[in-house]
């Protein structure tokens, strides 16, 4: 049984004595020692990852203005910032976009600009009191010109992540990344066997006050991070550290197409072996990482899960989804994990960076719960028409220029002999056939490609899916394609007249 | 070498890719075809010894053709070796080294743009 204290590993790192490995490392040693012989062995493993992490941001003070300004409200190169703490103090999130070029640039990369020197522009206003006159303010600052500038990032470091692929017939833009229709690739995110808390699952060394590497210099997790959910493996870390120490090889801007701005962190743990059971922990292979692949097809918080999936299969480079190789894109960088770990282990060996306990363990049990939501969520079946004009597929154009007169309704759903949906047929179907003298039957007119939505679907997702398509209706279908309604735009103005 | 072929709105409902083959016996190789009722462009390959050709008989018929000569470019200090660009290429021009490093093969690139909108960085662009 192996036994070993912070207080002894930091001696060894104070004499230069001390054995640090990565955790990709760590893997053999185990495979050749057995934990026991490796934890004998090793003191300190470093774990890195180098991803995108959307919960960061900014906390910084601006230091007081003459006159004196209480900011309500500000902006970092139009980008706004949260100035509601006291009159100098705001916190810049790095998912902010420009107000004025959009999802292009956003807060993460003004804490980018700022680290690289760059100046930056300032435009704050407030209402004015008789201890802070001044109503509006506009300037220019760098990095070195502000009290303090400190990272304060929410949630980082997720201990591993789903990975995303889409079953629609078009190109999703995500946070996710570009996914291509009909299963075209999976994208994933996470370093696997570097990944921290894959390393620490039970979190016995990683917790609050853990010393860490974060964007390249020396910060601190501050507890777990939000939406920290560790009873399914999916736990976070909140972070602090110092922007001014920080250097932009490990702290980078992005945005993703479609979606908005992130902010890549690189971020390394030490984890100290103090004993067989960590040194086991810390030989964790890419397969041994499991995680789900889910469809973003569905705009829902539950999207489907397609299958499970380990860290080895989606870093080979392809997975298989219904027989078929399907192409793998990672969107955080191994590479830059790897070199973090290094780094990380260069600065335990050189004596510079020390090993810390936690002073509070972080939860190890919990699920992070869905939001409660006091407003029902208006799904189709209760704004769509239940009425519904019908015709058969065999049916004469003339029967169909009666059905739509009669009825004074502009949308025919086509059906067939055992009542499924198969086309629709609009007024403006009926006056090209007219205009070009054709007659046959309903089916050689009608458009068989149809939009359809279903009766418990949210009506956000049909509108959306209308505004897509510039359609003006869709019929609403049962799982056996029955004609159940139809929903129109009509409907989704009424319903929003009574919203507000 | 790969071409890009174009058919404006005015000439789409004319068979110009048949016709030029018909009349040159010339083989292309269509890689990439968007054609709908209003506009139409297609990437493919054409031996280097043929596409001057093929282009005079596609350009009589009203299409431009162009030649892909200028891959897409990787700023380097931009990129950070994520790998997001891999899986949305059509022609694999993009694959991770043995030290997780992107490399691209820019012979393969057909110029269609699919992995500058994916890159997060901004690191990818077409053109000078």
């Amino acid at each position: 049984m192996i036994k070993k204290s912070i207080h002894e590993i930091n001696k060894k790192i104070e004499d230069g004595s001390v054995n640090v490995v990565t955790a990709e490392e760590m893997v053999t040693i185990v495979e050749e020692l057995d934990a026991e012989g490796a934890a004998k062995e090793v003191d300190v493993v470093t774990t890195g990852t180098f991803g995108a992490m959307c919960s960061s941001g900014l906390m910084l003070n601006l230091g007081h203005s003459e006159p004196p300004i209480k900011i309500q409200k500000l902006w970092f190169n139009h980008v706004e910032a949260y100035s509601g703490v006291a009159a100098v103090d705001a916190y810049l999130g790095a998912a902010q976009i420009s107000d004025t070029r959009g999802i292009q640039y956003g807060g993460a990369h003004v804490i980018e600009d700022l680290l690289r020197g760059k100046e930056v522009n300032i435009h704050a206003t407030s209402y004015g009191t008789d201890c802070y006159p001044r109503k509006v303010l506009d300037t220019t600052i760098t990095l070195e010109d502000l009290n303090e500038a400190i990272l304060l990032n929410p949630r980082n470091a997720y201990q591993k992540y789903a990975a995303a692929t889409n079953s629609s017939k078009r190109i999703l833009n995500t946070y996710m990344g570009e996914l291509l229709p009909n299963f075209g690739n999976v994208t994933y995110s996470g370093a696997g066997v570097l990944s921290p808390l894959s390393n620490d699952p039970n979190y016995e060394t990683i917790g609050m006050g853990t010393r860490i590497f974060i964007g390249g210099a020396q910060g601190y997790v501050i507890g777990n991070g939000t939406q920290h959910s560790p009873s399914s493996g999916f736990g976070t870390l909140m972070l602090k550290g110092n922007l001014k120490e920080m250097n932009p090889d490990y702290l980078r801007a992005a945005s993703f197409s479609g979606y908005g701005t992130t902010l890549y962190m690189g971020i390394g743990i030490p984890i100290p072996i103090l004993n067989e059971k960590l040194a086991a922990a810390t030989a964790v292979r890419d397969e041994d990482i499991t995680t789900i692949i889910q469809d973003y097809a569905v705009g829902s918080r539950e999207k489907p899960i397609i299958k499970n999936i380990n860290y080895s299969e989606l870093r080979s480079g392809s997975v298989q989804i219904n027989g078929k190789d399907v192409p793998t894109s990672s969107l955080s960088s191994f590479k830059n994990a790897r070199k973090i770990a290094n780094e990380l282990k260069e600065w335990v060996k050189h004596g510079k960076f020390f090993v810390s306990m936690p002073v509070e363990r972080l939860p190890a049990e919990g699920l992070a719960k869905p939001m409660k939501q006091t407003q029902a969520v208006p799904l189709v079946r209760d704004v769509m028409s239940s009425f519904i004009v019908t015709i058969k597929r065999d049916q004469t154009v003339q029967d169909a220029a009666k059905k739509i007169w009669e009825n004074a309704f502009n949308h025919l759903a086509v059906i067939s002999d055992t009542g499924e949906l198969v086309g629709i047929l609009t007024a403006w179907d009926i006056s090209k056939a007219v205009a070009e003298n054709c007659f046959d039957s309903v089916e050689s007119i009608m458009t068989k490609k149809v939009l359809t939505c279903a009766p418990n679907e949210p009506v956000d997702l049909a509108a959306r899916r209308l505004d897509r398509y510039g359609v003006s209706a869709m019929p609403v279908i049962d799982t056996q394609r029955r004609v159940l309604g139809i929903i129109t735009s009509d409907n989704i103005s009424k319903l929003l007249a009574r919203r507000y | 070498m790969k071409i890009k072929i174009t058919i404006p709105t005015e000439r789409i409902h004319n068979p110009i890719i048949s016709e030029s083959i018909v009349e040159t016996g010339i083989l292309i190789n269509i890689m990439v075809a968007n054609i709908d009722s209003t506009y139409g462009e297609l990437i493919a390959d054409v031996s280097d010894l043929r596409f001057d050709k093929i282009k005079k008989a596609m350009e009589s018929r009203g299409a431009v053709v162009s030649i892909l000569d200028r891959p897409i470019h990787r700023d380097e200090e931009e990129c950070i070796d994520c790998g997001a660009c891999i899986s949305v290429c059509p022609m694999n021009v993009y694959s991770f080294d043995n030290d997780w490093n992107v490399q691209v093969d820019e012979k393969k690139c057909i110029q269609c743009g699919m992995c500058i909108k994916m890159c997060p960085h901004g690191a990818l662009k077409l053109g000078d």
